[in-house]
């Protein structure tokens, strides 16, 4: 391991101070990122175009894939921090503002009325009433259908409002009447699993509740979460069966065969299933049923951001950086790439039916934007929370012991 | 002056010379790394931040673990399963041990899966496994009308990755009673066969004592193998479902060093248990060698 990073450390001063030495004149930001292609490609072109503005400037991306990034970014923001980082909102980022590792960027929200324009994304970018970071896209969960599944089982298409709960729960039966799941997923990796709880409980109990629970203001134990779990239990027993040994792409496979007919998920699963086959026709959106009536809406749309880190060499300029990506221009072209939902109020929404119908859902959601469990609940609850939910959908008998294990571990960790 | 000393000493000093850049490697990648888990273990440190010295909290905190109890419990499992690639490889080499045309092809092909990475063996059973598509799976739907689902369940999914394991050790252990059965003085045998002695007795009295040193090697890199079964754990199930299949170096990284866990204290903690239960094995191990070496 030693070994290894200091031989990455020579080889990147090495590789640093070659591009220096073309690029003299320039002041350089460097930015450490996780893209995926498509919005790889469309970052450089908001990169490209951000230099074109400020022709003093070299931003110099260096391109990591998701996993590595999340297991490298301690080192590399200990040992030899970036200008700018990737990351998310929410409680995933409190660990780096908490061990003073992100910069603290207010002054770039409040020269550039960031608080108006971004306004959705504020409270998850706020900890001790400054701001760290700058969020530039997002997407929304819920649940995507297959209407020839729904035709199969003779259960009729939900309308543009949906279905109400008790709808939703009966026609599990029909479904499974005819071998379809009802509700599919794919658990093995824990976090697909944890889109439905979040659901149940922002459904249940509202976006209050949901916040103090992953916060550990509320005891696990609360009749208030057994709630959701009793909830919880009229679907579970048409969940996928198999579910904890599949993966999430394994469980749109599902979806895309007609084998199952709903999946609660990300809006990133639309090219998977339309990779498999499945076109605007078949495919359907819906929001998650209303459970209790009278609780105000919210919903799930994690956000994904940048930073400056404390260690930057040139933060002045990548201060600048995040300002122009927080501009309705940058945030229109790179979500238009990603698929995504842009922050900017004022940015233009491409116009792909799901994303359209996604725009409409958060930007009317009066009960507030979770982020999802794994980022609102700090890492070892979300950890030991996801697995609870997975024995809850394989074993619902244990749900009061799985409840208990959860209060020791809130105990422990807030 | 110096040179006085050197030819006073060059016969003492010389082997350490020579030893020299081994032990320092030793010292600086194993031993001190040990002693510094060991002191990191009293201390709650996420990593980043400052250290937080909490004595043997990270210990007491262990007794009351459900999840580490599964893990000890899954290790002593996989310790005594494990032992079965002994005979079930003792087995396989007196079979290959023939000289037949081709044999050596045979010999091969049975070595394949330990040659293969174990990255790589468990994706194959993963979804040899895998519900809907998986062999072992339709295998089991077709005889009992209801398939089971090995990894996504906690009663097998154990049994099910140390199959997995089991079939690149059998072959590991194969090859080394394979050259151990080379050695078997052919005198001894055809002595003992004049004798009357055949089948299990011409086993048991004249062929095993002499594969002892295999059987002894045998032994240490399937305890070993067994204890350090991480790799197979993680490609297959993650530790899932809900930790069920984790084992103590799995759930040890887990904590210190996955996404969800930089609780490096506390994974210090347990790799220290991990440690104590691989060293009862590795002075065992020691002391036979030492007291063989003395016999001779």
């Amino acid at each position: 391991m030693v070994h290894y990073r200091t031989g990455a450390l020579a080889l990147t001063a090495v590789l640093m101070m070659s591009t220096a030495a073309m690029a003299q004149d320039k002041r350089i930001v460097t930015y450490n990122a996780d893209f995926d292609p498509a919005p790889l490609a469309a970052m450089e072109q908001v990169i490209a175009s951000f230099e074109e503005a400020n022709p003093d400037i070299d931003v110099q991306l260096n391109n990591f894939d998701h996993e590595g990034y999340k297991t490298s970014i301690r080192n590399f923001l200990s040992a030899d921090a970036p200008d700018l980082a990737n990351w998310y909102a929410g409680n995933r980022m409190k660990p780096f503002v908490d061990a003073g590792q992100f910069a603290d960027v207010s002054d770039v929200w409040e020269e550039n009325g960031l608080k108006e324009s971004l306004a959705s994304a504020l409270p998850s970018m706020t900890f001790d009433d400054k701001q760290w970071g700058v969020p530039y896209t997002y997407y929304q969960w819920g649940i995507y259908y297959n209407k020839d599944a729904y035709e199969a089982a003779g259960v009729e298409l939900p309308g543009p409002e949906g279905v109400t709960w008790d709808q939703f729960v009966q026609s599990c039966e029909k479904f499974q009447a005819e071998e379809i799941d009802c509700v599919t997923t794919g658990t093995k990796a824990l976090w697909p699993g944890a889109g439905i709880f979040d659901y149940m409980n922002l459904r249940t109990n509202g976006y209050e509740f949901h916040m103090q629970l992953t916060g550990g203001e509320v005891a696990w134990t609360d009749d208030r979460v057994k709630a959701t779990f009793a909830e919880f239990a009229k679907v579970q027993p048409y969940i996928t069966r198999n579910h904890a040994a599949l993966d999430w792409q394994d469980a749109a496979a599902l979806l895309v065969q007609g084998k199952a007919a709903n999946y609660v998920m990300g809006n990133f699963a639309v090219a998977v299933f339309k990779e498999g086959g499945m076109t605007d026709e078949n495919l359907g959106f819906m929001g998650f049923p209303t459970i209790t009536e009278g609780v105000p809406r919210a919903e799930d749309a994690p956000t994904d951001t940048v930073h400056v880190t404390s260690g930057a060499k040139n933060p002045e300029d990548a201060r600048k950086f995040l300002a122009y990506l927080a501009t309705a221009e940058a945030q229109t072209t790179i979500n238009n790439a990603m698929g995504q939902l842009p922050i900017n109020k004022d940015a233009t929404v491409g116009d792909d039916q799901f994303l359209q119908a996604g725009f409409e859902m958060l930007s009317t959601a009066d009960g507030g934007i979770a982020q999802f469990f794994d980022r609102d609940a700090p890492a070892e609850m979300a950890k030991a929370g996801m697995e609870g939910f997975q024995e809850f959908m394989v074993k619902p008998e244990n749900v009061d012991r799985i409840l208990e294990r959860l209060e020791k571990i809130r105990g422990r960790v807030y | 002056m110096a040179n006085t000393v050197w030819k006073a000493n060059q016969r003492s000093l010389a082997p350490w010379l020579f030893l020299a850049p081994g032990l320092i490697m030793f010292i600086v990648y194993v031993i001190i790394p040990i002693f510094q888990s060991m002191w990191i273990s009293f201390y709650d440190w996420d990593g980043l931040g400052e250290k937080t010295w909490l004595g043997l909290a990270n210990y007491a905190e262990l007794l009351d673990d459900d999840a580490f109890y599964t893990s000890l419990k899954n290790n002593v499992i996989w310790l005594v399963l494990y032992m079965l690639a002994l005979p079930a490889g003792l087995l396989i080499a007196i079979f290959l041990n023939q000289s037949i045309r081709g044999m050596r092809l045979y010999k091969s092909l049975f070595f394949f899966p330990f040659v293969i990475s174990q990255v790589v063996v468990g994706l194959m059973f993963s979804w040899f496994y895998a519900p809907d598509f998986g062999l072992f799976y339709n295998l089991i739907e077709s005889l009992t009308g209801q398939g089971i689902a090995i990894l996504a369940d906690d009663r097998f999914v154990t049994y099910g990755i140390i199959v997995a394991g089991l079939w690149p050790q059998i072959a590991y252990v194969m090859i080394l009673y394979l050259t151990g059965l080379n050695n078997v003085a052919p005198d001894q045998v055809e002595a003992a066969r004049l004798d009357g002695a055949k089948g299990w007795k011409m086993l048991w009295y004249v062929v095993l004592p002499q594969l002892r040193p295999a059987t002894f090697i045998a032994v240490v890199v399937t305890v070993i193998g067994a204890l350090r079964s991480f790799d197979l754990v993680s490609v297959m199930t993650d530790g899932g479902p809900y930790g069920s299949s984790r084992v103590l170096s799995f759930y040890m990284y887990e904590q210190a060093l996955s996404e969800y866990g930089y609780r490096m204290g506390y994974g210090a903690a347990i790799a220290v248990v991990l440690f104590a239960i691989m060293m009862i094995f590795i002075s065992g191990f020691i002391w036979k060698m030492w007291r063989d070496e003395r016999g001779r």
